[in-house]
């Protein structure tokens, strides 16, 4: 199963090269990973989104909690949190389906950040199956270039840390 | 006053109580190594190889329990201490080894003996530093001691770049330290423990297992007072191996792939396996799915990530060894109706049964020697009074079968990585930590010449280490695999009589003895041992044809064991007997 888990770090040089060997070195996978400072610049936030059993993801977290720059550790998925990433996504219609474009962004909240003679790209945020949705839906249009963020996640307030 | 940081490097050393510092100088270092040129308080032992400093600190940490210290240069001097510190993670031995560094400005140019040792020994420290400011130095030592001595104990490395060495600054040793994210937890759960101490009183064929942890903690007595109150056998893995003395009624000896039929029948049979400070080894499990099928399984350990990480775990208890049986002993010792005996007794005739039936047995000759009889007389001569090191291979398996060991940390031995090479500096470190103590490394013909540089520091530090050779001319714990699992193609396991060890020992100034036949065996220990004062290599020439028995093959269940069976079959057959 998927689990997304959130960590606490020591925002210093090294940290992400030992968390992402750690999942390299004992052959976990990592399908999605981000990092940012948080609101104090002495630590970072970070998200990881992985997958397996119980037993291999009980592993994840001690092994986790176990590096010595690790503060918390708290696997989101087991409570009420709210994930999201952004795609940006630059499409390059045929000039018949231009409007298409922009009135599917329009229904996905999603904002036109640069657009040229033949290309719009266009920025969306929400959860991975909102993501996932417009994707699918661009690509019979014509995606030139597509990046996502990976996902971050918060607990709801209220939810035990 | 301002000190450099080379000076304060020393200072720290001396703050947390550092003696003695294993290394080997170079470019980069040179400035530290001239401030050890007289120091009085800190002595630095000169190895030959730097892989050497740092088996040589971690048999010193592995005598003692405190941190062993190594000092290296940058690039070849740092990539040499690899498989040393590597070593040391899997046994979780507390280490602090520094490494020089090219100046911070030149790091990621490929500057002259330039190695990212912190990027290549992430994996393999329990935690390491790259100090960039002269300012962080005397806290990131601090923390260094700290982390590799506490909780799980392990390596841990500093990186100083020669800027950081050379700069000064004031000399501030740190009254605290942060490390937000480290935090061991030492006490064990008051209702996991509960939990345990019911399961105790519920069983009736109930098994200790202990690992290398209970001798980290320092558990024996608790150890021993739980065994002993409750009449629970005690099995000690080959990292465990002196937590529970095995000359005791309720000893097992080892469990695994090497380790008595009663230890492995008694884990198979068991209602209620207890795990101390053990972390359910491949080598000690066989075929995990089949291990303990019938127990009940209470792990007590400091470390979470090993609890529940290869074997399913009813009971655990995160913590340290000593104090949850501390706590544990009295919940007994208050609930108790001191019936242990009367439950026990069915269990404990069982088990003597299997002792009687299969004891670690070998087929004694009047003309070759036997390896096996070389480690039984060395036993029988010390009368058990001395610290064992091993190297690794067949050697180190009769060296854990054929003596035995009452006290913890005094035998010593690379569990985890296997590393050949291991036991001869850990030996001159555990003869530095204990100047009066016989210190004796069982090694292999092949073992041997991994580290046999090192010779030249036992003999010039004047560390009368005792080397018993058992040179069977092989590699032979491959070749005892080539012969079992191969059709006996020996494939590049061959050493040969080369060297003439005995010639190598006088090379460097040290003492060489041989014995060739059975007769031979105990004048030569009587005068390798007792009477020369020096280093000396013992060269003992045994049967190759020797295997280690039992044995359970690789992925199957530790209760189906291959024993030699040549005495009751005449034929050179072996078995394979559940
Ligand atoms: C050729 C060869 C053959 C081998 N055959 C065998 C064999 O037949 N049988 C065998 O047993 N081994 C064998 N070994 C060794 C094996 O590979 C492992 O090293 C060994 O079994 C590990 O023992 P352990 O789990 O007790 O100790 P360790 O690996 O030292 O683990 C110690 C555990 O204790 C925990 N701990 C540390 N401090 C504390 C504390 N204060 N409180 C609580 N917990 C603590 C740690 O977190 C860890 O989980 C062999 C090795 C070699 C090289
Ligand atoms: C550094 C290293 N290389 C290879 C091995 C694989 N290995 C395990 S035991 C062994 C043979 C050891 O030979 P020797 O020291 O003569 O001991 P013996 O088994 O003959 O007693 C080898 C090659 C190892 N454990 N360590
Ligand atoms: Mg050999």
């Amino acid at each position: 199963m998927r689990h997304t888990i959130t960590m606490l770090v020591e925002n210093k040089f090294g940290v992400l090269s030992r968390i992402s060997g750690l999942f390299s070195g004992r052959g976990y996978n990592i399908e999605s990973l981000s990092v940012g400072e948080t609101m104090d610049p002495a630590y970072s936030q970070m998200t990881v989104v992985t997958s397996g059993d119980d037993l291999i993801i009980e592993q994840i977290t001690k092994q986790l909690n176990k590096l010595v720059d690790v503060i918390k550790v708290t696997d989101v998925t087991e409570f009420e949190h709210v994930e999201r990433e952004m795609v940006l996504i630059k499409v390059k219609p045929k000039a018949e389906r231009k409007a298409e474009v922009l009135s599917l962004a329009g229904i996905f909240r999603g904002r036109v950040v640069d657009s040229s003679e033949d290309t719009y790209t266009i920025e969306v945020t929400g959860d991975e199956k909102k993501i996932d949705a417009f994707v699918n839906l661009m690509t019979p249009i014509g995606i030139k270039e597509l990046v996502r963020t990976g996902k971050v996640a918060i607990l709801r307030e209220g939810m035990k840390k | 006053m301002k000190l450099t940081g080379a000076e304060i490097f020393i200072e720290c050393l001396k703050r947390e109580g550092v003696k003695h510092i294993f290394g080997y100088p170079g470019g980069v270092v040179l400035n530290i190594f001239d401030m050890l040129y007289d120091n009085k308080d800190v002595k630095l032992i000169l190895t030959r190889h730097e892989q050497g400093a740092v088996h040589a600190a971690d048999g010193y940490a592995r005598a003692t329990g405190k941190p062993g210290v190594v000092l290296v240069t940058s690039g070849p001097g740092a990539t040499n201490t690899v498989t040393g510190i590597a070593n040391a993670a899997m046994d979780s031995v507390p280490l602090v080894v520094f490494t020089g560094q090219v100046p911070t400005v030149l790091i990621g140019n490929d500057a002259f003996q330039e190695a990212d040792i912190v990027g290549i020994t992430r994996p393999c420290t329990k935690h390491n530093f790259l100090v960039k400011d002269v300012n962080d130095l005397a806290v990131t030592v601090k923390e260094a001691f700290h982390i590799a001595s506490s909780g799980r104990p392990g390596p841990v490395l500093i990186d100083l770049p020669k800027d950081v060495t050379v700069g000064k600054t004031e000399f501030v040793w740190p009254e605290k330290i942060g490390l937000a994210g480290y935090k061991p937890k030492y006490e064990g759960n008051k209702w996991m423990i509960a939990q345990a101490a019911a399961e105790i009183q519920k069983s009736k064929k109930a098994v200790i297992v202990a690992g290398g942890g209970a001798i980290i903690s320092g558990a024996t007595k608790e150890l021993k007072e739980l065994a002993e109150m409750a009449q629970i056998p005690v099995t000690t893995t080959l990292m465990g191996i002196g937590a529970f003395p095995e000359t005791h009624k309720l000893s097992l000896g080892m469990p695994g792939m090497h380790g008595t039929y009663y230890a492995n029948k008694a884990i198979q049979e068991a209602d209620l396996l207890i795990a101390l400070g053990m972390r359910f080894d491949d080598r000690v499990t066989g075929k995990t799915d089949a291990f303990a099928p019938n127990a009940t399984i209470v792990q007590v350990d400091i470390d979470p990530t090993s609890i529940r990480k290869n074997i399913r775990v009813d009971v655990p208890v995160v913590g340290d060894v000593k104090r949850v049986l501390t706590v544990l002993n009295k919940m007994l010792k208050s609930e108790a109706k001191g019936q242990w005996t009367a439950v026990r007794k069915a269990w404990l005739s069982q088990i003597d049964q299997w002792k009687a039936e299969r004891p670690l047995s070998y087929n004694p000759d009047s003309e070759v020697i036997k390896p096996q009889f070389v480690v039984e007389k060395i036993y029988e001569l010390t009368k058990g009074d001395a610290i064992i090191c091993t190297e690794v291979g067949q050697n180190q398996m009769w060296a854990a079968q054929f003596y035995k060991y009452d006290k913890p940390r005094t035998f010593i031995s690379s569990g985890g990585l296997g590393t050949m090479g291991f036991g001869f500096p850990a030996a001159i470190g555990a003869q530095l930590a204990h100047p009066d103590k016989l210190v004796i490394d069982v090694a292999g013909d092949g073992s041997i010449q991994m580290n046999i540089q090192e010779l030249a520091t036992a003999v010039i530090n004047k560390l009368p280490v005792k080397v018993a050779i058992l040179n069977n001319g092989f590699l032979g714990m491959v070749r005892q695999w080539q012969e079992l699992f191969y059709g006996e193609r020996y494939s590049h396991v061959g050493l040969d009589v080369v060297p003439d060890f005995v010639k190598v020992a006088e090379a460097y100034n040290a003492v060489g003895l041989r014995a060739k036949k059975p007769s031979e065996v105990e004048p030569v220990l009587k005068e390798g041992l007792f009477k020369i004062k020096k280093p000396v290599f013992m060269d003992f020439v045994v049967d190759w044809r020797e295997k280690v028995f039992p044995m359970v093959p690789a992925g199957a269940p530790i209760d189906h064991m291959l024993f030699d069976e040549k005495k009751q079959e005449k034929k050179h057959k072996l078995r394979a007997v559940k």
